[in-house]
């Protein structure tokens, strides 16, 4: 008997045997594409999320901001999230904005919000300098333009758009802090000039508004010389009594950043991240171990499912025993029944894995859209990550193991003694 | 075709005893010859069949089917040969739950010259099942279930159908009209028929027919 005949013989008996015990059967597929959905999701999503939080640099390798955590700082101004750490002095902006070893600095204020979506006070450059991903720079929806630094004048993220009904024309106002937990309205509108086209990064869910403006926001106090100083209508605000929460800088080399920030850091005024990147990866290295523990678990779910494609098939040996005989006395010979097992774990542990994809998708899709809502960084379900082969392959290794116990069991069926009544 | 020599196979009891079960000197059967072995109980005919089909190995003797010796065989080539060129027909039937009358059919071929599904539901037919093929066997009558284990030991076109006690699950009617049919069959197929039973009825109906305990010098030395 050819190699294809005698499997496709196996297959045959086995898919019947699947059928039989349809109920088991499918439990046990359901356990098994759990299995793998969730080894699939939790390395996806970790090596995604790495690489989603730590790649995109936005046209800048450095933040300039108050002493503190490089991380927060980073998280506040690149992604847009977590507090300001504190607000820096203006002449930290002019003295970055012409030192040699810096090519482009953009002061960055923050404090207030609309509905829920931060604003953020900038200059025009941010339009020209800003690249959501490399080589890419923000674009205008059509009928839509930058804001005029002399007016109250806004541009939107996408997501903004999106989710308040902002539209170009639409008048809003700032609401104090920056999350939308009820803080007091900042009397005088803006009114929204331009639109951005989505870009798929924390940029989307961002409001940006002319520096200008936040230095004015009726009730803002500055403190960059030391007193408070409240801006007034038609007056120059004097650039010692400016402050911002951060400064956007592209060094120009890394030479130069490595130099930025051996001098700023070890000086007790304003805290230097750079690069961006390396402050993420640390958050990213220090809780490795989580995300150890959970690829970890993660395995043993396989095992677990593995072990449960064992017991299922184990259980059923005692009242399966009479059809080995029956089919070895048919002619089959005993690795023909041992294939017959350990295909049929196979076939349960690959079903699993087919299964599992669509648990994959559900689980990434819903994560993703979770980090979505709250970081507004995308997280692509049809990005491949060797997981997504590795795993099926895996699991199918693993469901032939499950299945070998069983199969020697029927390897070792005596025939003439088990159809004449007795055991093994 | 089939030819027996000095045939020997023992068990080892629990406690130890080695116990002879099969003891014959000579035994040869004609291709299509039909011929049935009266064994009463303890006469060791389920072994003696297990031992021309090869599912039991004899400690000595030979067994020479179609001119291959198949005592000095391997199991697996016991396994190919059987698949090839034997039926066997079981008092309790042994048909697979799980499958329908028309797969246990085709399961009688899958080991030996591959699945001829047209061949399979004419067998069924022959014997009466057309209109039963997708039964499973628990919604078959007793008799209806002989018929499909007769149409599966006569799937792979054997040259041997071994019948152990094949009537012994049936009335009398149903028993008597069983036997007129596997005796037909295998006729039709060209098969060589070894039965073996208690009932007198259905050994007279054989022309050809050997007292096993007779035949079967170990049998005389096991209480009946």
């Amino acid at each position: 008997m050819s190699l294809m005949r005698g499997l496709s013989s196996c297959w045959r008996i086995a898919r019947r045997s699947l059928r039989q015990h349809a109920l088991s059967s499918a439990v046990t597929v359901g356990s098994a594409a759990l299995a793998s959905g969730l080894v699939m999701s939790v390395f996806a999503l970790s090596a995604q999320s790495r690489e989603a939080f730590s790649g995109g640099e936005t046209g800048f390798d450095a933040v300039l901001g108050a002493k503190g955590s490089e991380l927060q700082l980073v998280m506040n101004t690149v992604f847009h999230l977590d507090t300001s750490p504190g607000n820096i002095p203006w002449s930290l902006y002019e003295s970055a904005k012409t030192d040699r070893r810096v090519d482009v600095a953009l002061p960055y204020a923050v404090g207030d919000n609309y509905q829920g979506f931060r604003i953020v006070g900038t200059t025009e450059d941010i339009f020209t300098e800003f690249q959501p991903r490399e080589g890419e720079h923000l674009e205008f929806t059509q009928g839509s333009r930058a804001f005029d630094p002399a007016y109250r004048e806004a541009v939107i993220g996408s997501v903004v758009a999106q989710r308040t009904g902002l539209r170009v024309g639409s008048k809003f106002l700032a609401t104090h802090g920056v999350t939308g937990a009820g803080g007091p309205e900042h009397p005088g509108e803006y009114v929204v000039v331009g639109r951005l086209e989505p870009t798929n990064t924390p940029t989307d869910r961002v409001i940006w508004i002319p520096i200008e403006g936040i230095f004015r926001m009726d009730g803002h106090k500055l403190t960059g010389a030391g007193e408070v100083y409240e801006a007034q209508p038609g007056e120059v605000i004097p650039d010692e009594h400016k402050e911002i929460s951060a400064v956007m800088i592209r060094t120009s080399s890394s030479g130069a950043g490595r130099m930025l920030e051996f001098e700023i850091n070890k000086g007790d005024q304003a805290t230097f991240a750079w690069p961006i990147s390396e402050s993420i990866l640390q958050v990213f290295d220090k809780l490795g171990w989580v995300v150890l523990v959970l690829e970890g678990v993660a395995l043993l779910v396989v095992v677990v499912a593995a072990a449960s494609i064992l017991a299922s098939l184990y259980n059923t040996m005692n009242e399966r025993r009479k059809e080995f005989a029956v089919l070895r006395a048919l002619g089959a010979r005993r690795h023909t029944v041992f294939s017959v097992i350990v295909i049929e774990s196979t076939t349960i542990a690959g079903l699993g894995a087919l299964f599992g994809g669509i648990v994959y998708f559900g689980t990434f899709s819903l994560a993703a859209s979770i980090v979505r809502e709250k970081t507004g960084v995308v997280l692509d379900v049809g990005m491949l990550h060797p997981a997504l082969y590795w795993t099926p392959i895996g699991m199918l290794g693993m469901g032939a193991l499950a299945g070998l116990l069983p199969a020697f069991k029927a390897y070792r069926t005596e025939v003439a003694t088990t159809l004449a009544g007795g055991g093994y | 075709m089939l030819q027996l020599r000095d045939l020997k196979k023992s068990y080892r009891s629990p406690d130890g005893e080695v116990l002879l079960v099969v003891d014959v000197p000579s035994f040869d059967l004609e291709a299509r010859g039909q011929v049935a072995l009266e064994g009463r109980s303890g006469s060791g005919k389920t072994t003696f069949l297990n031992l021309i089909a090869g599912i039991l190995k004899p400690e000595t003797g030979s067994i020479v089917f179609d001119g291959e010796e198949l005592v000095g065989a391997s199991e697996s080539r016991r396994d190919v040969f059987r698949a090839q060129h034997m039926g066997y027909v079981f008092q309790a039937f042994h048909l697979l739950g799980g499958h329908t009358a028309l797969e246990n059919v085709e399961l009688g071929m899958l080991f030996g010259s591959g699945v001829d599904r047209a061949f399979a539901e004419h067998l069924l037919q022959r014997l009466g099942l057309a209109d039963r093929m997708r039964y499973r066997p628990s919604q078959l009558s007793l008799g209806q279930q002989q018929r499909v284990a007769l149409a599966r030991a006569l799937a792979n076109k054997p040259k041997l159908v071994l019948a152990d006690e094949p009537t012994g699950s049936l009335d009398v009617h149903h028993a008597g009209e069983a036997l007129a049919l596997t005796r037909e069959l295998c006729a039709e197929q060209g098969a060589a028929l070894l039965l073996v039973s208690h009932d007198h009825d259905v050994l007279e109906a054989f022309q050809t027919r050997y007292d096993l305990s007779k035949l079967n010098r170990a049998a005389r030395e096991v209480p009946a």
